[in-house]
């Protein structure tokens, strides 16, 4: 790879960018969301502070939420590209956007319990690569807050507790049965991606993929559509609200997504991420230069 | 909603007493932040440099800059509160501590401690890092930080305002339950 600082200084912005700056699709839909709220009630004053804090990130160039999160890294790239250097460039500039403030020094170590300066160590960041016939570089980055990380959750169908069977009502109440168990712990409102199928592993990570999509997109299979918007209706009536005080706006999204599995398992895997949904992404030439953002 | 009541350190009990549930606060004075590692270190009769007696702890792991010599908070949201649950009526036991500020609720325990010791449970808004940094006006010290490191230190903080709603008070009352309750009740009939 030539020319790494370009790389570098293309990276460093992407995370700067992507810690201060919430998307307009996500910030529209809490918008949205202000207007069905009585006014005076907790729920509005919870998603006016949200919005201001948003505006406020921007204007300060500061990270929207101090919990910087998991630093999620998933790249396209064509096909015999150097994931090696990218992986170093990128590593390098996630330490010199923790130097600068844009991410906290988020990074444990599991055994010793000590926190690792840069946040580049053993499993950090997180690299995702898929090689393709493709003239560019598309990086995007989600950055996932930990309060929303630990509700997430992992059935397997059947299951009796729930009464739950290996159809698409089995999915829903599992989904409701999450929602229900999260309250307000992964900031509400937030955003649900689910997988149905694949292995423990794959399926946690295809949860994951959804929220790569934008809010206002429907799944493409016309069952998953419906239960996108069936678990949207369902939750509204729950009315746990922002952080879980009470309201209407629980969600402000869910994107569901299938992938095969063996006859014995049947999983549905529900990953949250909170209202503060950092995600942006660039596409990049192969010489590291921006061609445009995505989002 | 009612009016917003303003409560300033030292946070007796007598005051938070007035406190019900579903409240509005502007807290302003002197605060600490304190996470999972000092909540186990407390528990397990670890001692620190300063008195939590009438205090506030506030569940956050900012993100503190120096910035000529000088400590800057740049974002500085609640933490899930739940984590500290199997310790927090302990310490506000132990400590007497009045003021708990965090997000998304705690349990039994601390709701009990809350009514036996006059100490209050209050959400602040969860992500919201930048708004609530903007009403810390200085950072007095901090204490722990090599030990437990930047995010889980304990960072003496001076706020003004800094706006949170009662979520469990002084009679043990506790808002996340009841909505708790009602969606799960919700829940049973869209089971049907």
């Amino acid at each position: 790879m030539k020319k790494k600082a370009y790389w570098e200084k293309n990276l460093f912005e992407l995370i700067r960018r992507t810690s201060t700056d919430l998307p307009q699709d996500v910030e529209s839909v809490i918008r949205r969301s202000l207007k069905a709220e009585k006014k005076g009630t907790r729920a509005h004053h919870t998603l006016g502070a949200i919005l201001e804090n948003a505006e406020l990130a921007r204007v300060k160039d500061a990270p929207l939420c101090q919990d910087t999160g998991a630093l999620l890294f998933e790249f396209r790239v064509p096909a015999g590209f150097d994931t090696n250097a990218l992986v170093a460039v990128t590593r390098t500039a996630v330490s010199r956007a923790t130097r600068h403030g844009y991410l906290r020094q988020n990074t444990i170590d599991s055994l010793s319990g000590a926190s690792y300066e840069t946040n580049v160590a053993h499993g950090s960041p997180v690299f995702h690569f898929h090689q393709g016939a493709r003239k560019t570089v598309d990086v995007r980055l989600v950055m996932k807050g930990g309060g929303c990380e630990n509700v997430g959750a992992q059935y397997s169908l059947p299951d009796v507790d729930l009464k739950a069977g290996r159809d698409l009502e089995g999915v829903r109440l599992c989904i409701l049965d999450a929602v229900w168990k999260a309250q307000g712990n992964g900031c509400a409102p937030g955003v649900l991606g689910v997988c149905i199928g694949g292995d423990r592993a794959t399926a946690y990570k295809a949860s994951k993929e959804q929220f790569l999509r934008k809010l206002s997109d429907k799944s493409r299979v016309k069952q998953l559509a419906r239960l996108e918007s069936r678990i949207m209706r369902d939750v509204k009536r729950m009315e746990i609200g922002p952080m879980g005080l009470g309201g209407k706006t629980t969600l402000l999204a869910v994107k569901i997504d299938s992938l095969s599995r063996v006859p014995a398992s049947m999983f549905v895997t529900v990953s949250f991420i909170c209202w503060a949904f950092r995600r942006r992404g660039m596409v990049l030439g192969t010489e590291g230069g921006l061609k445009r953002w995505l989002y | 909603m009612s009016d917003v009541k303003n409560i300033e350190y030292p946070f007796v009990s007598e005051k938070m007493r007035e406190l019900k549930v579903g409240d509005m606060v502007k807290v302003s004075g002197r605060i600490f932040t304190g996470r999972d590692r000092l909540h186990k270190y407390l528990s397990e009769g670890g001692k620190l440099s300063v008195g939590l007696e009438n205090g506030a702890i506030y569940h956050c792991g900012p993100i503190v800059v120096r910035k000529d010599g000088e400590w800057s908070v740049r974002a500085a949201g609640p933490t899930t509160s739940i984590r500290e649950e199997p310790y927090m009526a302990d310490i506000i036991c132990k400590h007497g501590l009045r003021v708990i500020i965090g997000k998304g609720g705690m349990g039994a325990d601390t709701a009990k401690a809350c009514a036996k010791h006059g100490c209050v449970y209050l959400q602040a808004t969860g992500g919201a890092g930048v708004l609530i940094a903007r009403n810390i006006e200085k950072v007095v010290g901090v204490t722990m930080l090599k030990e437990f490191g930047p995010a889980e230190a304990v960072w003496e903080l001076e706020v003004r305002d800094l706006s949170a709603v009662v979520a469990i008070d002084s009679k043990g009352r506790n808002l996340h339950k009841r909505v708790k309750a009602a969606s799960k009740r919700m829940l049973k009939q869209l089971r049907c």
